[in-house]
């Protein structure tokens, strides 16, 4: 039971950082429809500015907690300018064009972005210090859970709150609401679509980001690879929920990391990553709207 | 009269809208239905739940083909199942294959009469050859019927806005069908054009023996080649009868004019 | 070029300039190392000037582009002379049939004039030609985005290394020549491709395009890590080497002579896949998968079954996929998953989409682009994937076609004098 719940507790965290990202897959789907193949790399260009400004500032001896929120801000606001200037450049141009060709568009985008981060940095797995501070309070029961994670759960509720919060009560989170249900009315009703688009990917951007320092300071570890594996399963996450839902990807998340958690720990490790595919293919060809998605019918 | 399509008590629900609630129809061998409402009345819905592109939430429909003694139920079938049960049908917004030519898009409807298969692809024999050769000269006869063929090589977007509506009629000739779904074929029509697809339809009916279903707000149209006319509003069926019988009903009237 | 709006050319060019300075300075002028845990960060000047000047030269002519894209009249004009150009140069037959004379005359005597490294990567080029055209009988044709068209080519290479591991000495004990085995694999390769292909694509062909495109990424994903993980059977990470080349009538040849042979058995291959394609594509199978690729819902209702034409190219592009993952085994005579990773099968992506979708010789020109321009210009080596990453991009928004456009063949009605009279007098 003690192994079960460990597992369960991992998986939340686990969970709950594929949430973060997930969030960007299935906002930027539900407004304009396309899986933003790149949006794993935005996670993992937040990561590495957050090492790279973290690194400077830890070298001249920065107290952590400067260091902590300091290098977080550059993360995201670094993850959200990349995020604004990939859909400026390589989806904006495509509004009109069939989907496959902005799908296209996309992988051609992040076989950039991480080719740009592996020939500028390094193809080497690099330790990703620890920003987060640890907490005393968390001892007795370190054994199920520990600071990190803790501080993952912590982090992702607030953000959760936030974004529905922005979604369902401010101006541009009512104007993404109705342009992702029907984008020409929305333009007719007087929404500009450009900009809702804008706020989508800096807002996908930049929780990505947060996701990106956090899942980091899990592992331990940063690599330019990390955000195509972490992207894909977020990817999973999301049309397991539902695509274009935002509980949907977050009950999808939580659903993916309890399986690899509890899959890696009863069945076998080897196979960690394979687990989110398998779902995928289960969840697409049993069930393609996922848990929480409504069924799109098509027009004739 | 025979009866060569029935449905009963058919039901499409989308989310919690009733885009259809239980109507019932028949159409009569050899007869040209037709079927109006206003904007938004559920015609083409109905349209999609007999051809197959929607599976209706509930009811049925069933076809017994001329000279056929069992009906079937054709309800929840495929599309491509239903056009080679022999019900073939146009779209209200033109969904023609554009890039391809006129000859072409005919070729397609004949696809599954075809017999070839990959390995005739490949080796190109003397059965595939002449195959292909029947197959152009059969669409050819098919636009002759329907006054394209001048435009046979043409590419499909370059035609005319009538061409094209009439072009969307020979491609689903072309399926062999008995019963034939026009979904407002006279739209965006000039006068001249509607009369001479007033002329087409009548042929259709008395040489090829086809039995014609059609969705038309060009009420003149309706009401001068139709023999039996059905009324929807708000996915019911409120009135059926003769021209006549329709024109004086005053649900219809209502339906039309509002109180 | 009256109207020539340099002011707001400038001013986009210098914004632009400040912000992918900004932009790009953590990942280009910085540079982190970790040591010991503790981070430390070089800086590289050099790219501050670097960054900013390409920053306003590239945005100049990005706009430049998109303007000339949107704007109609001055591109007509283009229009003009490149349409001249390709009937005189491209469409024009002579000049087709001799190139295409050439490039074969080329190509068959490549080997005799070319050292065995050539050839080898030549070897190697072809194999991806075949690939290519695999990958466009389901993209081009078919009109289904494949992300996983290299786990196709590994059940390929696998059958064939598989079948020497498992079956190799039961030859040898028997006294045949293990090169046989080559002979026997090749058609193995390309059924065990097609069984797999059938699996994979019977319950998700029903899917719509993007979801497809992931859900065959995922399955060349699952097929790499059980190549990886299941050691004992596949030889893991380490994968099979030593695998036999085909057999040449008894004859101990020299591996420069064995190059050669394998040279013309994958260039026979090329020629008979061209074939294939081009004869698929103007049948009536071909004219389905046009009508469905145009519009799938009334393809459906002119009783066309759109799974099986969807099924059909699927399987057909993985038996090709099989085939040329036979001939790779039997090349480099040595298989690991490495070779069979998700960006294989974008690279595959790649040579279709650059080349020309759908477009037989823009297929080939892709494949020989992407295999062998890295591979002459070792400098260009590292950077490929960066610059093809960037060139699927811009080619999506200034010329989604690929460098040599689909051409389809249309079918004409032979219309005689009498007909045409007739037409005539009818407009």
């Amino acid at each position: 039971m003690d192994y079960f719940l460990k597992l369960l507790l991992s998986g939340t965290a686990k969970g709950s950082i594929y949430a973060l990202i997930a969030l960007g897959y299935t906002m930027v789907y539900g407004i304009i429809k396309l899986i933003n193949f790149a949006h794993g790399e935005i996670y993992m260009i937040g990561a590495f500015v957050a090492l790279l400004v973290g690194g400077t500032l830890q070298s001249a001896g920065v107290n952590p907690a400067v260091i902590l929120v300091v290098s977080t801000l550059a993360a995201v606001f670094f993850a959200a300018a990349y995020g604004l200037t990939m859909e400026k450049i390589a989806y904006k141009p495509l509004r009109t064009a069939p989907r496959l060709s902005v799908l296209i568009s996309a992988i051609g985008m992040s076989m950039f972005l991480q080719n740009l981060v592996l020939l500028s940095q390094t193809e080497k797995y690099l330790s990703f210090p620890s920003f987060l501070p640890e907490f005393l309070f968390l001892k007795p029961i370190r054994g199920y859970i520990n600071s990190t994670q803790f501080i993952i759960l912590i982090i992702t509720s607030i953000v959760m709150v936030l974004l529905t919060l922005l979604i369902k009560f401010t101006l541009i989170g009512k104007a993404m609401r109705a342009t992702s249900q029907d984008r020409e009315m929305a333009q007719l009703v007087g929404i500009n679509i450009n900009s809702v688009i804008t706020v989508t990917f800096i807002i996908g951007s930049a929780t990505a980001a947060i996701g990106g320092i956090l899942i980091c300071s899990y592992m331990g570890q940063i690599n330019y690879y990390i955000g195509f594996i972490a992207g894909i399963k977020a990817f999973v996450a999301a049309v397991l929920g539902g695509i274009g839902s935002i509980p949907g990807a977050v009950l999808g998340s939580f659903v993916l990391g309890w399986t690899e958690s509890l899959g890696t720990g009863y069945i076998s490790s080897d196979y960690e990553d394979s687990f989110a595919f398998i779902i995928l293919i289960l969840i697409l060809t049993v069930k393609p709207s996922g848990i929480l998605g409504r069924k799109e019918n098509q027009k004739v | 009269m025979e009866k060569i399509m029935e449905i009963d008590n058919l039901s499409m629900v989308f989310g919690g809208l009733k885009a259809i609630d239980n109507v019932n129809m028949s159409i009569n061998s050899g007869a040209i239905t037709a079927l109006i409402g206003p904007n938004g009345a559920g015609k083409t819905t109905l349209f999609n739940c007999i051809t197959g592109v929607y599976k209706p939430t509930s009811g049925s429909v069933s076809i017994k083909k001329p000279g056929q003694k069992e009906s079937e139920k054709i309800s929840g079938l495929k599309p491509h199942i239903i056009n080679r049960k022999g019900l073939a049908r146009t779209f209200q917004n033109i969904r023609l294959f554009s890039n391809m030519s006129v000859l072409e898009n005919v070729m397609v409807g004949r696809h599954h009469k075809l017999k070839a298969n990959i390995m005739g692809a490949l080796l190109r024999d003397r059965k595939t050859r002449e195959e292909e050769e029947k197959v152009v000269n059969d669409s050819y006869e098919i636009l002759k019927k329907i006054n394209l063929h001048k435009f046979v090589n043409e590419m499909a977007r370059n035609l005319p806005y009538g061409a094209q509506r009439r072009l969307e009629i020979a491609r689903a000739l072309s399926t062999d069908p008995f019963l034939l779904l026009l979904d407002e074929p006279a739209a965006g029509m000039n006068p001249l054009e509607t009369r001479e697809l007033e002329d087409t339809i009548n042929r259709l009916r008395s040489e090829e023996k086809i039995t014609i279903l059609l969705i038309e707000h060009d009420m003149s149209l309706v009401m001068n080649i139709s023999e039996h006319i059905y009324v929807v509003d708000y996915g019911k069926m409120i009135a059926e009868g003769s021209p006549d019988e329709v024109k004086r009903n005053p649900d219809v009237i209502k339906a039309y004019l509002g109180e | 070029m009256e109207d020539f709006n340099w002011k707001e050319y400038l001013k986009d060019s210098f914004i632009s300039m400040l912000w992918f300075s900004l932009l790009l300075f953590p990942m280009l002028v910085m540079k982190i190392t970790v040591k010991g845990g503790m981070a430390d960060v070089t800086y590289r000047w050099g790219y501050l000037v670097v960054i900013p000047v390409s920053a306003f030269i590239l945005s100049a002519l990005w706009k430049y582009f998109r303007e000339r894209q949107q704007g109609g009249d001055k591109a007509d004009k283009r229009g003009e002379i490149a349409a001249l150009f390709r009937r005189t140069f491209i469409e024009n037959r002579t000049v087709k049939k001799v190139s295409i004379i050439s490039a074969i005359l080329i190509m068959a005597f490549y080997p005799v004039f070319s050292g065995m490294y050539n050839t080898n990567v030549m070897i190697s080029a072809l194999i991806y030609i075949m690939l290519g055209l695999g990958l466009n009988i389901v993209l081009g044709l078919g009109g289904m985005l494949h992300l996983g068209h290299a786990a196709f080519f590994a059940v390929g290479a696998y059958t064939y290394g598989l079948f020497f591991k498992y079956a190799g000495q039961f030859f040898v004990d028997a006294g045949i020549s293990t090169g046989w085995m080559f002979w026997i694999a090749l058609p193995a390769g390309g059924i065990m491709a097609a069984v797999f292909g059938v699996l994979l694509s019977l319950p998700v062909l029903r899917l719509r395009g993007d979801y497809l495109a992931i859900v065959t990424l995922a399955f060349g994903e699952i097929m790499r890590m059980v190549l990886q993980n299941w050691g004992n059977v596949t030889g893991g990470a380490t994968g099979i080497s030593l695998i036999p080349r085909p057999w040449l009538f008894g004859i101990n040849v020299t591996p420069r002579l064995a190059a050669v042979y394998i040279y013309y058995i994958v260039f026979a291959f090329v020629i008979i896949s061209i074939i294939t394609v081009s004869r698929l594509e103007n049948s009536r199978i071909g004219r389905a998968w046009e009508a469905m690729r145009e519009d799938e819902i009334a393809c459906q209702s002119m009783g066309i079954d759109l799974v099986r034409n969807k099924l059909t190219a699927f399987i057909l592009g993985s038996v090709w996929a099989g085939v040329a993952g036979v001939l790779f085994a039997s090349q480099t005579t040595y298989i690991n998953p490495d070779s069979f990773t998700i960006w294989e099968s974008i690279l595959i992506l790649c040579i279709v989409v650059l080349g020309g979708t759908g477009s037989i010789s823009g297929v080939i020109l892709g494949a020989l682009i992407i295999k062998l321009l890295p591979e002459y210009m070792r400098a260009f080596a590292q950077y490929r994937l960066l610059v093809f990453g960037l060139a699927l991009v811009l080619m999506m928004i200034f010329r989604p076609g690929g460098i040599i456009k689909k051409v389809r063949k249309i079918y004409r009605f032979p219309l005689d004098e009498e007909n045409d009279a007739a037409a005539e007098g009818q407009n």
